[in-house]
């Protein structure tokens, strides 16, 4: 096990109480139980709070353009299968602007995970309607209160066969634990929406609020079950199941290509005959 | 009018195989020693598509497509229809016996008869054309062996049959087709177009990953990479749009991988804030952009000079890149391996501006020599003091150390915000302009490596003729053809529009009585891009935008006019 001091520790400029606190935390717990060292792991964001992450962590990091965190974070393992990459970002990063690299990544299925920081509302930019905040909910750019039906990542994901789908709350920190760890084990795109409530935007979705509702699915459930998942990606109400949803184990794209066999893609030489060969062919 | 060529127009329906034709006799005539050119033109908008496939040929080296046709090679009605008045006087059509010459002089050609079946009708055409121009049975014979001996003998020996009836017929037919001259280079040379000229390029440099989204006129050049990236070692990902690819090749590149993107100009447009973020992030990629005209979709499969200024102003801030924009086939290559060591050294975006009709244009090329290719830049692939590493460390010349995530214990930290030396998010104002500063310090040293403009054409011109990218054929030639009438004119080509560095050039500008930019655009960008730079006020303008690429005659025109 890696001393979680290798991590850092910084400085943030996340509120006092705030959810991403202990995802951060839940996050170096579970490396340090991998025994994945700082210069093992690439860290690839967007922009956000929750996208803020890799300035939080002593890892490799990539923080990239709000809703572009995955398209590097996949480029990163193909081109480098040796590393372990998390994407990590919130929901209008992911969900919003990002949504067609989000659809994108579940059909492509590199294996990597996405850290999805979900809490309903854009932190970053002072209370807006996020693609996962509830129909009516009120906020100053919505005050008659959003007209949009909210985005459902999880039955999305699902719907596509992701790899591995899971939901997890930063107000349980060793089931998050649990969670990433799983998810970074799983081949393939590995998801966990994580609930990490704003506490300064967010006044309906609320720590109180997840907690009252969230519970952790038993061991009688099967997350391989497609029907059963569907279920539980719509139980979204007065109790959400935590957990993995749905997972299956489509071979990830890094072993389908063989480019990928050789290890890391900048340290292969250029084949100078081979190209001579190729040019001969144009004759 | 043309010098020292002939030229040969094939056009059909899309489909028909002209492209298959065109290509076997093209390789045909570059075995046999002649220079060959070819421009594609796809008439996608006329009844259904109507495309030509446009070889100029001849004994001296070409340089760029002309209008002439001298001989017409009719795969349907239409053609003939469409171009019966550009067949000059002494032009023969050669065209299937069941179409109509409208009274053109004409070869028909008993296709039906000569191939058994449709698909033996290339190499029928291919048969008949060479043994129109005088080109030895052998050539052809021995290039439908190299072009289908991978199917099988069966395969060879049906099209053999039929290369030797469709040679013989034309042969027994007496055909009133001036015969090509004598072929004067030997030297084995592939047929090659200006993308997939960019593709060996970048393989040559190293290049690891790309991304693409298709767009005409670029796709091309990814495909290519697709067709040698499992031997060469190449990831080549389609993605779901341009902003994941420009965001992809970022991450490819920040994990190791020398990176191309290919796109065109609406696809460009998409990616411009991931250029801003490769100009901050300090990010090699090399980004092709084969234009077409626009605005939007414009004409899709035109060619246009029209985004040198999108090119030079993408994205949003401040930061250096450097703008290739080759004049020739062998340049596509050349340069798009210099744009990776630019790229790598400078990290910072380079891109390589073609056009369709270099995208598309095909020449005999010899192959490159790869041993004579300079070296590329490299990253830092140490690991010494790595505690102590950072990615933006502020040095003299404005160049971090580019550590690879993952090769060492060093931990590499790439950050899209204004940040600290080790890439953390900083608001401090000092911090922010020693980072902005150090980032155009880089520039400082682009300016040095700058690809000096090219001279063409008289010494001392009276007259002087200044284009960029593409247009440099046609350029030259127009000039090679009022010298040839005793008027003083010379060609300043310049393959790098970008950064400019004024004492390459100043002295021609100033020393000539009349200065005109030629080039393929409505606003005269690169003048006023010249003129922004130097002060200096060209004299007028050659300007294009109606699809087409520049042709002697069309310059020759306009200088008139």
């Amino acid at each position: 096990m890696i001393d979680i001091n290798a991590y850092g520790e910084y400085k943030t400029s996340w509120c006092p109480g705030c959810g991403n606190h202990d995802v951060l935390k839940a996050l170096k717990q579970a490396l340090a139980e991998l025994d994945l060292a700082p210069h093992q792991v690439a860290h690839v964001s967007g922009i956000g709070q929750a996208a803020k992450a890799p300035h939080y962590i002593t890892l490799n990091g990539f923080n990239g353009l709000h809703g572009r965190g995955l398209p590097p974070a996949q480029a990163v393992k193909l081109v480098n299968p040796a590393l372990t990459v998390i994407a990590e970002s919130g929901d209008g990063c992911n969900y919003g602007e990002g949504g067609n690299h989000f659809l994108a990544a579940i059909r492509r299925n590199v294996d990597m995970t996405l850290l999805a920081h979900d809490n309903q509302i854009y932190g970053l930019t002072k209370g807006q309607a996020s693609p996962t905040t509830f129909e009516g909910h009120v906020t100053k750019s919505q005050p008659d209160g959003v007209t949009n039906a909210p985005f459902n990542p999880i039955a999305v994901a699902v719907a596509m066969r992701a790899n591995f789908v899971a939901r997890a709350f930063s107000g349980n920190v060793p089931h998050l634990v649990k969670m990433i760890q799983a998810a970074i084990n799983h081949p393939g795109f590995a998801m966990v929406d994580i609930f990490s409530p704003c506490i300064s935007f967010n006044k309906v979705n609320t720590f109180g609020w997840y907690k009252q509702r969230c519970y952790e699915l038993g061991d009688d459930y099967d997350p391989t079950n497609w029907d059963a998942a569907m279920e539980k990606a719509y139980e979204f109400g007065d109790r959400i199941p935590m957990g993995v949803i749905w997972k299956t184990d489509r071979k990830p794209l890094n072993e389908r290509l063989p480019m990928c066999a050789k290890g890391a893609l900048g340290k292969q030489p250029v084949d100078k005959a081979v190209l001579e060969g190729i040019m001969q062919a144009y004759i | 009018m043309s010098i020292h060529s002939r030229h040969i127009v094939i056009g059909g329906a899309a489909g028909q195989g002209l492209v298959t034709v065109g290509q076997l006799l093209c390789k045909s005539m570059i075995r046999a020693g002649y220079e060959v050119l070819v421009t594609q033109d796809y008439m996608s908008r006329v009844r259904g598509g109507h495309n030509t496939y446009n070889i100029r040929v001849g004994v001296e080296p070409l340089t760029g497509p002309t209008d002439a046709c001298d001989i017409l090679v009719a795969l349907n009605q239409e053609t003939v229809e469409l171009h019966r008045n550009s067949l000059s006087s002494k032009g023969l059509l050669v065209l299937d016996e069941e179409l109509d010459a409208l009274g053109l002089p004409a070869l028909k050609v008993p296709f039906a008869t000569l191939a058994p079946k449709a698909i033996f009708q290339n190499v029928a055409a291919l048969g008949v054309l060479c043994s129109a121009l005088g080109i030895a049975k052998e050539i052809p014979s021995k290039l439908v062996h190299d072009s289908f001996g991978k199917k099988g003998d069966a395969v060879v020996q049906q099209n053999m049959q039929v290369l030797d009836d469709a040679y013989a017929w034309g042969l027994a037919n007496g055909l009133e087709c001036e015969k090509l001259p004598q072929p004067k280079n030997l030297t084995p040379r592939m047929f090659l177009n200006g993308n997939e000229a960019i593709a060996l390029g970048a393989l040559a440099a190293g290049v690891k990953f790309c991304s693409f989204y298709p767009m005409t006129p670029a796709t091309s050049v990814a495909q290519n990479l697709i067709t040698h990236g499992r031997k060469m070692g190449v990831i080549v990902e389609q993605v779901e749009d341009e902003i994941a690819a420009l965001n992809m090749g970022l991450g490819a590149s920040y994990a190791g991988a020398p990176t191309l993107v290919p796109t065109s100009g609406g696809g460009f447009a998409l990616m411009t804030e991931a250029v801003s973020l490769a100009g901050v992030m300090e990010q090699p990629v090399v980004i092709v952009l084969a234009q077409r005209p626009g605005p939007a979709t414009g004409l899709p499969t035109r060619t246009e000079q029209a985004d040198l200024n999108l090119v030079l102003y993408a994205g949003h801030g401040e930061f250096p890149r450097a703008i290739f924009a080759p004049g020739t086939i062998e340049e596509c290559f050349l340069l798009t391996h210099k744009a990776f060591d630019i790229t790598e050294k400078y990290q910072t975006p380079a891109f390589v501006l073609t056009d369709q009709e270099l995208a598309d244009r095909h020449m005999g090329v010899v192959p490159f020599d790869l041993s004579r290719l300079p070296a590329v830049a490299q990253p830092d692939l140490g690991d010494g003091a790595a505690e102590q590493y950072r990615r933006y460390a502020l040095t003299r010349d404005g160049l971090s150390p580019r550590r690879i995530p993952g090769y060492g214990s060093s931990i590499v930290l790439a950050d899209c915000h204004e940040h600290t030396e080790d890439g953390h998010i900083t608001e401090d104002m000092g911090m922010r302009v020693a980072m902005n500063d150090k980032r155009f310090i880089k520039a400082e040293g682009m300016v040095d490596e700058v690809v000096p403009p090219k001279r063409f054409g008289a010494a001392h011109p009276k007259r002087l003729l200044v284009c960029w990218g593409s247009t440099e054929g046609a350029a030259r030639e127009a000039a090679d053809m009022l010298n040839a009438k005793g008027e003083s004119v010379g060609v300043l080509s310049f393959s790098q529009v970008w950064p400019l560095n004024p004492g390459q050039f100043m002295a021609d500008l100033e020393a000539a009585e009349e200065v005109i930019c030629v080039e393929g655009n409505k606003t005269a960008q690169f003048a006023r891009l010249l003129r922004q730079e130097t002060g200096f006020a060209m004299h007028g303008t050659v300007l294009r935008y109606d699809g087409r690429p520049f042709t002697p005659d069309y310059i020759l025109g306009k200088l008139a006019g």
